[in-house]
Order: structure tokens, then sequence, then C-alpha cells
């Protein structure tokens, strides 16, 4: 199945949830409108010319940018066609918010909560949306562009003797 | 229910027998679920994995896994850091088979130049690939044996790793944190000292996992241990995402070295191992055929070695030789702006995924065109894995906690990043 085979499929499944289609390098990423992220999970799970059954990642990107600011993208596996497509879905930095896909791919529940952890954005709907790695107390969002590299003084308080 | 053998008037007996003086079993201790903390620090969890487990007597009931305690915040490093810097923290990922992580760091950073590395580079990195692998699955396989029971092969696989590791030691000058890829091309070409220790190694390695096998397979301890514990079906492997020899060992053939070929591999000639039974002891199988398949691959890559330059001629994207460095003006110029600017790579994204020894590996770069990647996000199989642990668990026995967290072979540097 080639790029543009799937791109087709998809405009012909889901056309008005698709913003835009982008390649490079061979690797297909398709922008998907916010609202309609599980709709489209679930068309591209259970249509059987697609078949992306197996989640590979979730994660956030923080492009530090005004307006959207945020990007979460969906990389998932098709084991009957053996490739990969990413799914791509833009969010406000007023509103950083995506529904969960836990409820199409179960495997999405750690990657939506390392999400969570790193850049502070929620999945409604998730089942047990705590951080991933950092301490439950931990205010802040390690992989957003403005929190510095050596981390912020006291942030964590330390045992003292 | 433990307590439901309690009014039983043989096991009553049983229980009166066992009083004296200091014990009375007046009452069933085992009424109420309890909760039970395990790791971080245990030496079977291998590593910082954390496990709260919820049990009513000997079963476990639920099971959460708590990561963290190994997080020291890679894909942040690696949007401050050079291309060429982050090398060496990829071998702090999984810190078993560290060859395997450049290999695949700098296959997904040249997908993203568009680079081509030369064949003899190509197959070099298929060599240290599948040399990581053996090496990762020798410790999956002896650690599993011990933790339910049988020391003597973890004796025997360390000592059969240690001759990969001495080959290691002669082709990059470091046993564990190699850092031996790079970007288009590789630090040190392959030795014909190289060739003989490899070939040695794979003169006795046969013969050494036969003699594993023998000692375990008409093992009654480790076959009751292993067989039947731990058990998740091929359905619910694909929808918690596990990769690698967890989902062939139950049943579902999904090998990238096949399926997305990358290197050389689609040359080469070798079996996807798979089985059926998806418990302990096909793990335990799955990885044992799988170092064979490996030796068999590492002998077609020793045959076809080809000759010629290990890396590709880019001088604005690959470092120079570095005795050409300090001879030359032109490399040193070069070598100048890699390490302070680096590579200049195109704006966009890529994703490029290997089949380590643990699963699929992968690694998602966005490059903003400049020398640091603006994301890098590492798709470490060990996490993913251990997410479907819970489902391993429920219905088990607590002591088949460390048979299965053997036969799940976490690394928590990976999984934590």
């Amino acid at each position: 199945m080639t790029n543009a085979e799937i791109t087709e499929k998809l405009k012909t499944l889901v056309p008005a949830s698709i913003l835009s289609v982008e390649e490079f390098r061979g690797d297909l990423t398709v922008v998907i409108r916010r609202e309609d992220i599980v709709r489209v999970a679930e068309v591209i799970k259970t249509d059987p010319a697609l078949a992306f059954d197996l989640i590979i990642d979730v994660f956030g990107v923080d492009m530090y940018r005004p307006g959207e600011r945020f990007e979460v993208i969906y990389n998932v596996y098709s084991l009957a066609h053996r490739r990969f497509l990413r799914l791509k879905v833009r969010i406000p930095e007023e509103d950083p918010t995506v529904p969960t896909v836990t409820g199409v791919w179960p495997g999405a529940n750690w990657h939506e909560r390392e999400t969570w952890d790193m850049f502070g954005i929620r999945f409604p709907g998730h089942p047990d949306l705590r951080r991933l790695y950092m301490p439950e107390e931990f205010e802040h969002f390690p992989l957003r562009k403005d929190f510095p590299l050596m981390g912020i003084p006291d942030s964590l308080p330390l045992p003292r003797r | 229910m433990a307590a439901r053998n309690i009014e039983d008037p043989r096991s009553n007996a049983m229980l009166k027998a066992l009083e004296d003086q200091d014990t009375t079993v007046a009452f069933d201790p085992l009424e109420n679920t309890m909760i039970l903390n395990m790791g971080p620090q245990h030496p079977a969890t291998h590593g910082v994995l954390r496990l709260l487990i919820k049990l009513d007597g000997e079963t476990v009931l639920a099971t959460v896994p708590e990561l963290g305690y190994l997080h020291r915040g890679y894909e942040k490093i690696a949007e401050n850091a050079t291309y060429h810097e982050f090398i060496p923290h990829t071998d702090r990922l999984d810190y078993l088979s560290p060859l395997s992580n450049n290999v695949a760091y700098v296959l997904a950073v040249e997908k993203l130049l568009g680079l081509e590395v030369p064949p003899r580079a190509q197959y070099i990195r298929v060599l240290v690939s599948e040399m990581a692998r053996i090496a990762s699955h020798l410790v999956a396989v002896g650690s599993m044996a011990m933790d339910v029971g049988a020391l003597t092969v973890l004796l025997w696989t360390f000592r059969e790793r240690e001759k990969l590791l001495d080959v290691y030691d002669v082709l990059c000058g470091a046993r564990f944190t190699t850092s031996y890829a790079r970007i288009g091309g590789l630090q040190q070409d392959w030795t014909p000292r190289c060739t003989a220790m490899l070939n040695q190694f794979l003169g006795e390695f046969g013969e050494d996992v036969e003699e594993v096998e023998r000692l375990l397979q008409n093992n009654r301890i480790f076959i009751d241990r292993c067989e039947g514990v731990g058990v998740i079906s091929p359905e619910e492997c694909v929808r918690m995402g596990v990769t690698g020899p967890l989902l062939r060992a139950a049943g579902i053939a999904r090998d990238l070295r096949r399926d997305v070929p990358y290197l050389v591999y689609s040359d080469l000639d070798f079996n996807v191992v798979t089985a059926k039974e998806s418990d302990a002891l096909a793990r335990f199988y799955v990885r044992v055929e799988e170092m064979k398949e490996s030796a068999s691959i590492l002998r077609q890559a020793l045959d076809r070695l080809p000759t010629g330059p290990v890396n590709a001629m880019e001088p604005k994207r690959v470092l120079p030789r570095k005795e050409r460095t300090y001879t030359r003006m032109e490399e040193l110029i070069h070598d100048f702006i890699l390490i302070n600017t680096g590579i200049d790579p195109p704006v966009g994204e890529v994703y490029h995924a290997v089949e380590s020894s643990k699963g699929e590996l992968g690694f998602y770069i966005m490059s903003d065109g400049t020398g640091h990647p603006w994301r890098m996000k590492i798709r470490s199989p060990s996490m993913t894995n251990i997410q479907a642990l819970p489902l391993m668990l429920k219905g088990g026995m607590i002591s088949d906690i460390v048979a299965v967290v053997g036969s799940l072979d976490p690394v928590m540097g990976e999984a934590d990043k």
C-alpha cells in the first residue's frame, strides 16, 4: 500500500477530518482535526484496507509558537499491510486537551500518560491519567520548551538532615 | 479464594499439626486481600522496576507497575545537543545492547538527511546489531533461568557474552558504552582480528547453546515454573502494543528486519521465530532460537562482508577521521563546523525503527533545520512491553511474578529514558 493509496482512502472515508497531508522521506503524516481524532482512529483501525491495529507511540511536541502551540502525534502500524502511519493533531495553548484514544488502542494508555507528564496535555476520558515518570507532586512539565534544561531549583523538595 | 479449604477436616488437621506454643492458626490470616510492594530495589525486577501487587492469598488480583526511577530526561537532553553529541547517550538506553541502539539512532538521522552509507558499513552494522542481539538475549535467557532457580545457566550465558564483549573491545575500544556508529558511517573499521574472534565465538556458540538447552529442556523445576505462566493472548498483545520476542511468542510473526527491511537484511536469509503458547517458556525458547538465527546471520554477513570505505563521502555531514583532522586544513574546518554547529539537516520529521532485542526501537526526529533536533522521541520497546505486564500476571501466583518479569526482559534504562 503506497502513501498515495492511503491518502486517497482516508479522503474517501473521513474527508472532513483531514486538515492536510504531509510527506517527507517516504513518511506519511496526516493532520487531523482535534475533535475528530477518536473517530478517525476507529476508522483506520477497523477498515480492512487500512487496518492500523498496532499502536506504536503517542507523544507531544511543543512547537512554541502562538496559537496552536502543541502537537500530539500518533504513530500506528498495520500488521496486515506492514507499514506505519502518523496522525497529528494541533492543540491550542489555552486548552491543551485531546480526546483519548485508549478506547480504540488500549496500548495508548501509558503513552498518553507520558504526554500528560511531559507536556501537560490532558486526555479527557483517559482511565488513569497519572504522571508516568515524574512524581505526582511535581508541578512543571519538563519537555515544554520554557522548562529550563537544568531544571527549576526547589521544584522537587529534597530531604534535609 | 485461599480460605476455601479451611473447613476441610484434613487441612484442619494439618493446621493443628503445625500449631505449637508460639504459633496458632485459630483464624484464617489470608482472608483479606493485601497490597505488596515489589521493588524498585529488588534483585528479580531487573533494575528499578516497581510493582504494586494486590494479592488474595498467593493469587495476584491486580498489578500496577510504577516507572520513572531511572528517568534521566534523554529527550530533553537530545533537544539541547547536536546530533553527534547524542550518540553516547543512546548507549545508556538499553544498556544490554548498546551497539544496536547506536545503529538505530544513526539510521534515523541518516533517514532525515537522506544519506546512504557504503555497503561495507551496512554489513558491519548488521554484524554489530546481531552481536548485540545475541549478547542481550544471553542475559535475558540466563537471568530468567536464574530467577526460577537455575543459577548455572546465568554463569554459562555470561561466559558466552564475555566473548562478545571482547569483540566489542577490539572493535571500538569499549565493552559496554560503545558509541560505535557515526552519522554516515562508523567510528572504526572492522578488522581481520574481529573476524577471527567472532568466528571463534560462532564455532563454540552452537555447542554452548545446546548445553544450556540440555540442562533445561528436561528440567522439571524449570518447566513447571515457566509452562503456562504469564499467558497473554495474541489479541491482547496487539491491543497493548507489545512488540519483539513477546509478540512472536504469542504467534504473531512481526519482525521489522523482514517486514520493513533496513540495512541489508533483505539480502540475508533468516527465519522469524514464533511460538504459539505465549507463556514464559515460549518466550524463553523464542529467544534461544533467535540467538541461533542471529548466529546464522552473522556467518552470512561475515562471508559477504564487502571491502571499501565505511564512511559516506559527505564531508559536510560525516565527521572526518581523527588523523586527517590533525593534519589537513579542509578536514579541520569540517570537524570544527560539525562539532560546533552540527550537521545542517532539512526541515522535516522522520521516524525510523529497528528490531532491537527487546522489540521495536524507534527514533522520531523533528528537525527545524538547525544543528539540534527540535524534538526527539525515543520509542522504547521495554516501556510498552511492561504495560502488558498486569495482564500477564493477573490470576497467577505470587511466585510466578519473577518468572514473568524475567520472560519480559525489561531494561529500565530504556523504559525510563
